[in-house]
């Protein structure tokens, strides 16, 4: 199922490092002395724009991690993470913050939304915070994600897979350009984890937005346009 | 404020209950507030309506009931009177007594002797100046024991006669005791022992060789500055400001200085409480933050936004404590030392509100040591 899919214009070239984001030769070491972990090692990745991108592997293989640095949340060692052909590793951490927060959708496990915001101001905070339009309608994304019906309600009313969907809405707020999911379906059913990516897989395409996913359930591959398995710190295609 | 708002509605509960703490401490610190200025009245009111700027004391008298207890002779006055940027000196009495009115009524009175003609006569509002050898003008807050122009007070043990003929202006009291001005004569001829049963007469006075008094009260030139270490120096006094005779109205900074000792602790508290509460909040908060932080909210926004909400809770409550204040103040039974005064009140309320900021602030910061890598996996 690797590389099958060729509706996303992005993927014609897909050796040009300038769609899309890439990671090129990323290394990255935690903790110190005798605990210190090689938690990534010499990692390329590259995901054009629109492209779907799953990654599997065993717990504690360093899949949060390579999320982490690909979206500038954390820096590596070595190599080099640019998106659009934009250098991420040379950023100051505010530029950085302002770049998660222009072209980075994180959807978390779980949803991880703010419990005192209602479903439609979970996407006002972010329009608010990324100083988007003042004229701003969360409506359109909330109806797009099938949630526009819960728009007034708290994350504590909603059920799992409505979190973790208002959650992908959240993320798509400020249009990204990478959207990182790391173990979106964990605290979901199977049926609607397919729901949700299939959800999340269609919305990334159409936008064009390079995706990478990070999954435990290999259910949900059939979904994805690439597929790389992560062990003790190396990235291998699939 | 978007999140901050937001917050304090969806926690309304736990946001109540601090805030409720808030005003608590709001209503402590109007009562305490209050006290302390109806203390303050009821120790040196009769003072600071007197238009002195210096008292002088006898040499080394203690500083603790100095006005009863010092005396000072006429050439101590008299050297005074000669020192540069003094406008005047006069010979002031001082002594506290017991006594009973007409109907049987038992007061204590704080007899302060002063020449008639002298600047410490004071101003009447009702009744005559003082003057006549047997006249006192008292304290308007002596009619609360039904004192009126007329009624004879007779001193306990020595059966002098003294007619109230006047009242002063508003309240004047002395060590929580009013004041009873007596033409300084007429105190002397107390003091010295040769007060008769009855009412005083001018023949007694002027039989009288007595040329003590207690203090010296002084009088600055407009503008001008007074060395008083060279005025002590010549007439072997030791003097203080108006303000800091105040010390030496009985039991007076005792009480003072035990109100603002427990007014201290309640802002430390203010703020102690007020900052373990904020710390809880933040931890509470920990995944969101992280969660905002690693979508790339700027830090500044949030820490902006935690003080924005401990201000408005803050704020909100306070005003709340201080209303409820007023009107339990507003309650307060006659007898009791208490005045509310808009001054300490409002520096009650900015304190109460500052002391707390510094506490949420102190909690607050901690969002910045929050690592935003904490939203991501399970395992993180
Ligand atoms: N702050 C840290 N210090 C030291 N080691 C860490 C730290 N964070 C994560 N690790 C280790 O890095 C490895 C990769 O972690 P992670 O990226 O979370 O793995 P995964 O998401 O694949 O389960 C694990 O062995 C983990 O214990
Ligand atoms: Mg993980």
């Amino acid at each position: 199922m690797s590389q099958q899919t060729q509706q996303s214009p992005a993927i014609h070239n897909p050796s040009n490092t300038d769609s899309g984001l890439a990671l090129t030769d990323v290394s990255l070491e935690l903790g110190d002395g005798a605990q210190k972990v090689r938690v990534l090692d010499h990692v390329n990745l590259h995901v054009p724009d629109g492209e779907f991108a799953a990654i599997v592997g065993p717990s504690g293989s360093g899949k949060s991690s390579l999320l982490a640095v690909a979206g500038a949340l954390s820096l590596p060692d070595t190599g080099s993470v640019k998106l659009r052909g934009h250098e991420l590793t040379t950023l100051s951490s505010k530029q950085r913050a302002r770049h998660r927060l222009q072209d980075v959708g994180f959807v978390f496990q779980s949803g991880n939304l703010i419990p005192s915001l209602t479903a439609a101001d979970q996407l006002r905070m972010v329009n608010l915070l990324a100083k988007g339009p003042r004229n701003f309608d969360p409506m359109p994304l909330l109806e797009a994600v099938g949630m526009s019906h819960r728009a007034k309600h708290r994350p504590g009313q909603l059920s799992g897979g409505e979190r973790q969907r208002v959650g992908i809405a959240r993320a798509l707020v400020t249009k990204p350009a990478v959207m990182l999911l790391d173990e979106p379906t964990a605290a979901l059913d199977s049926a609607r984890s397919h729901e949700v990516v299939g959800l999340l897989a269609q919305r990334a395409r159409d936008m064009g937005i390079a995706t990478v996913m990070v999954t435990h359930d290999h259910g949900m591959l059939d979904q994805c346009d690439v597929i790389y398995e992560m062990n003790d710190g190396t990235l291998t295609r699939k | 404020m978007f999140l901050a708002l937001r917050e304090l509605a969806f926690a309304k509960g736990r946001f109540s209950l601090m805030g409720a703490v808030i005003a608590l401490i709001a209503v402590l610190t109007v009562i305490l507030s209050g006290l302390s200025s109806g203390l303050v009245n009821d120790g040196v009111s009769g003072l600071k309506s007197m238009p002195v700027s210096a008292f002088a004391f006898d040499e080394g008298t203690k500083t603790d009931n100095a006005f009863s207890r010092s005396v000072v002779e006429q050439e101590q006055v008299a050297s005074w009177s000669e020192q540069p940027g003094i406008e005047q000196a006069t010979a002031m009495g001082s002594s506290m007594m017991n006594a009973t009115t007409d109907d049987g009524t038992q007061v204590d009175v704080a007899v302060f002797g002063v020449d008639p003609s002298s600047f410490l006569s004071p101003a009447v509002s009702d009744g005559r100046q003082l003057g006549a050898v047997d006249g006192l003008v008292v304290s308007e807050t002596m009619r609360e024991a039904g004192v009126e122009i007329g009624t004879v007070l007779t001193m306990d043990r020595i059966d002098t006669e003294l007619t109230v003929i006047g009242f002063t202006e508003g309240q004047a009291t002395f060590g929580h005791v009013d004041i009873a001005y007596a033409p300084l004569s007429t105190w002397q001829l107390i003091a010295a022992g040769q007060a008769p049963a009855g009412a005083p007469t001018q023949q007694d006075i002027n039989g009288l060789d007595f040329n003590y008094s207690s203090v010296v009260a002084l009088q600055y030139a407009d503008g001008a500055e007074v060395d008083l270490a060279a005025g002590d120096a010549a007439a072997n006094t030791t003097s203080k400001s108006l303000s800091e005779s105040f010390n030496s109205s009985p039991g007076y900074e005792a009480e003072t200085l035990t109100l603002s000792m427990i007014q201290v602790f309640l802002y430390a508290i203010c703020g102690l409480v007020v900052g373990a509460f904020f710390s809880v909040w933040t931890i509470q908060r920990k995944q969101e933050i992280a969660v905002l932080r690693a979508i790339g909210a700027p830090v500044r926004y949030l820490l902006r936004d935690g003080v924005t909400q401990a201000a408005l809770l803050l704020m909100i409550f306070t005003a709340l404590g201080i209303g409820a204040g007023l009107g339990l103040g507003a309650a307060m039974p006659a007898g009791m030392p208490f005045a509310l005064e808009g001054g300490p009140i409002a520096i009650a309320a900015a304190l109460t509100i500052t002391l707390g900021l510094v506490g949420a602030v102190i909690s607050i910061i901690r969002i910045a040591r929050i690592d935003p890598l904490t939203a991501l996996g399970g395992n993180r």
